[in-house]
């Protein structure tokens, strides 16, 4: 379709667009020349699988997101907030730098991958391998926060960053069912209301108390969470919480023969 | 400790009459091999520690040392060889995975050899380089189909995608800094700027200090994602994804954490003193479609102003899969072959796994030709290019352009000792500690690497011009410039090249 196609509204430094039909390489041209302006909010109505939303925008900018992104939902990202009133699919702030996404449902595979700051907030579940090889440097340290649960391999290969799940549509007695967590994680830390089991682990990670630092991150991040979605904070913050770290930064040393 | 059953490989040979016990070598050595003796007066050398590279032989004023091969024999036994012996003690000892560095040093045929070149006689003359012009300019990137041009308004309907000149056909392969030292880093920046060529910063993202080399620079988005971030994207000229390394096919690379200095940490962007770990598989690929996902994302990013690179080990289905990452959208595919080399893999891998790059070359081409996608992505091979000839005949079997690493460290100093995984290098440059690192001075090694492009450039002219060819492009691909000599119907079958004398 042609960009020009496109329907776009605006009203003082608000834009509205209607993505039906546009093909992505279009949607992302559009918003690529929209925030060249003074545009502070974007809202994208009837979005349907178009993919990178987010990507190459390189400032501050509100995204307000209607309909179903596709994959890579802000990837490479760099300053946007994007709001999702639906769900994301796959890869989901892929290797994103800065900016933050609130996801209002569902978010599915490696979400989080290889995230080297800004913060994420998904209402309910995630899908497989999410938060893998998120990094941390000095002040850049990302936080991804998942009211569900998640599946195999969360965390695996973690190399920094916070990664809270907090259970909350968990059933009475229901527990957290993936397996494989933190397996080759060497640096960062999760959080995780309710209780998992020693086999449900890697084993490079180890289940600790939490301490008054652990306590200070929590209180902050549940807070955002709970003020996103509309739930109290002190009521999820009551839950019991456990804390999983990296027995080691050198998971691998002494594989090796020098 | 337990006193080693391993033999020194390698015995230090100190001539008396010349050492005049300066030390230089105690110094110049990274593997503490040269002591002095204080109560001797004399120098004298741990020969087990030793691994050949002969920095100390170089730097010795007095020309006193020399190295030796450890003459120590063992039992006949073309099985149980030196180094199969040898491997097995070492794993007895440390329980580990052996390490090693550099590329595969076994005796796999090196097709090259094998190969040879036509030149002009009588019936079309040979072309003079030193009087005519010879066209070496390689454009890197994806070609269209078809241009489309409007004939009222004489503008092109044809959306056109960013190539890249090159003005040698040799770029410098990926090697990352962590592997590497930030000078070796900054030489190849200044000989691929000086000499309008590319060179590739591997895994480990790009250090600060190095963005202005921005418009000659390739940076790889690897699985670990090291140091990628938008201004790291923005700053190249090419984004590699970086699928396999021809010396370590299939698996992932762990730098340890001795090597991540607070100036590695910055630029990998992770603390210090953590391993860096780069899984085997991207996380986020698992299929062409996905890697088509990461291609997009990454053009995304960028804009669609940067050729997005996808580079694979060469392995036994090289062709489908390199049909695969040009239908997924690459605009270049790179192949690194069986000896390509590596700053630290496992010994088992490197010595094992993969195919030869003109096998795989060949075979890539062909399949590209066959699908008619050749024109949409161009291949860059690596992987034990050794000379301009390598460079000539991997052009003739169908290369756009290739890649040196090794060549290049050589000719900043590297002695191919193999002991890059130790971080210890005498010469320098596979070391971040920084009394060695120093030892490579960015104006002097930049300086070479240019005089190597340069003598490179000379010599590939001169061998197209013996051909009667003056451009580059003329040779790309031109299968009946090359013969083979010594090969099986089977290997000139694949090869695409004739036998010698037909």
């Amino acid at each position: 379709m042609n960009p020009t196609a496109t329907s776009i509204e605006r009203s003082g430094t608000t834009v509205k667009i209607d993505a039906s039909g546009v093909y992505y390489r279009d949607l992302n041209t559009v918003l690529r020349e929209v925030v060249t302006g003074d545009v502070e909010r974007i809202d994208l109505v009837n979005i349907c699988g178009q993919r990178y939303i987010g990507t190459d925008l390189g400032r501050e900018v509100e995204i307000n997101i209607h309909g179903t992104p596709g994959n890579d939902l802000g990837a490479f990202m760099d300053g946007p907030r994007i709001n999702v009133y639906g769900n994301a699919q796959d890869g989901c702030g892929n290797t994103m730098n800065e900016g933050e996404i609130v996801i209002h449902g569902h978010a599915g595979d490696i979400t989080g991958f290889s995230m080297r700051g800004g913060k994420i907030f998904i209402r309910d579940n995630v899908g497989y391998r999410v938060g893998i090889h998120m990094k941390q440097y000095l002040s850049k340290v990302p936080s991804l926060v998942i009211g569900g649960t998640a599946q195999d391999f969360l965390g695996e290969y973690m190399a920094g960053g916070i990664l809270v799940v907090l259970g909350l549509n968990l059933r009475a007695g229901e527990t957290h069912k993936a397996n494989f967590i933190g397996t080759g994680m060497h640096a960062g830390v999760m959080y995780i209301r309710g209780s998992v089991e020693r086999h449900q682990l890697g084993k490079e990670v180890g289940i600790v108390e939490l301490n008054a630092q652990d306590r200070e991150n929590l209180d902050l991040l549940v807070a955002e969470f709970a003020n996103h979605f509309g739930y109290d904070a002190k009521e999820i913050l009551a839950g019991d919480f456990i804390k999983l770290l990296p027995l080691s930064l050198r998971p691998y040393g002494r594989l090796y023969a020098y | 400790m337990l006193k080693t059953y391993l033999p020194a490989r390698f015995i230090v040979e100190r001539n008396a009459s010349r050492c005049i016990q300066c030390q230089v070598c105690v110094r110049q050595c990274g593997f503490d091999v040269h002591y002095y003796d204080e109560e001797d007066d004399e120098v004298r050398a741990r020969d087990e520690r030793c691994v050949a590279c002969h920095r100390c032989v170089v730097f010795c004023p007095t020309n006193a040392l020399t190295i030796r091969k450890n003459p120590l024999d063992y039992r006949e036994n073309f099985n149980w060889r030196g180094e199969a012996i040898e491997d097995i003690i070492k794993q007895s000892e440390t329980g580990g995975i052996l390490l090693t560095g550099m590329g595969n040093d076994k005796s796999y045929p090196i097709y090259w050899d094998k190969l040879v070149l036509n030149a002009s006689q009588v019936t079309n003359p040979s072309i003079d380089p030193l009087r005519e012009p010879m066209e070496l300019r390689t454009y890197l990137g994806r070609r269209p189909d078809k241009v489309e041009v409007d004939w009222e308004t004489g503008k092109l309907n044809t959306r056109l995608t960013p190539l890249v000149p090159l003005e040698v056909p040799v770029m410098f392969s990926a090697i990352s800094y962590g592997a590497i030292s930030l000078n070796v880093h900054e030489s190849l920046a200044r000989a691929a700027s000086e000499a309008g060529t590319l060179w590739n910063t591997g895994e480990g993202g790009l250090h600060k200090k190095l963005y202005k080399y921005g418009s000659n620079t390739i940076v790889q988005v690897a699985s670990g994602r090291f140091g990628v971030h938008p201004g790291y994207l923005d700053a190249a000229r090419v984004v590699e994804i970086k699928i396999g390394q021809g010396a370590k096919p299939g698996i992932g690379g762990h730098l340890p954490g001795e090597k991540v200095s607070a100036e590695v940490a910055a630029t990998r962007m992770i603390p210090m003193g953590t391993d860096a770990l780069s899984p085997a598989p991207h996380h986020d690929i698992y299929s062409i479609e996905d890697l088509s996902q990461l291609i997009y994302a990454l053009k995304e990013a960028t804009n669609y102003t940067k050729p997005v690179s996808v580079k694979i080990a060469a392995v036994h289905n090289a062709a489908a899969i390199a049909s695969g990452i040009v239908r997924a959208g690459a605009d270049i595919v790179a192949i690194d072959g069986i000896r390509g080399a590596t700053g630290a893999a496992p010994k088992i891998i490197r010595d094992n796994v993969g195919i030869p790059i003109e096998l795989a070359l060949a075979s890539v081409d062909q399949r590209l030709r066959e699908e008619g996608i050749r024109n949409q992505a161009s291949v860059v091979v690596a992987g034990g290019i050794r000379n301009s000839a390598d460079v000539v005949k991997a052009i003739a079997l169908g290369a756009d352009a290739v890649y040196i690493g090794t060549a290049a460290l050589i000719s900043i100093g590297c002695h191919v000792c193999q002991a890059c995984y130790t971080g210890r290098c005498s010469w320098g440059i596979a070391t971040t500690d920084s009394y060695l690192a120093k030892r490579i001075n960015p104006d002097i090694a930049s300086h070479r690497l240019v005089n190597l492009l340069r003598a490179w450039s000379h010599e590939i002219k001169e061998m197209l011009g013996g051909m009667g060819v003056n451009a580059l492009e003329s040779l790309r691909g031109n299968r009946l410039h090359l013969r083979g000599v010594g090969l099986t119907d089977t290997e000139l079958e694949i090869l695409g090249v004739r036998m010698a004398g037909s």
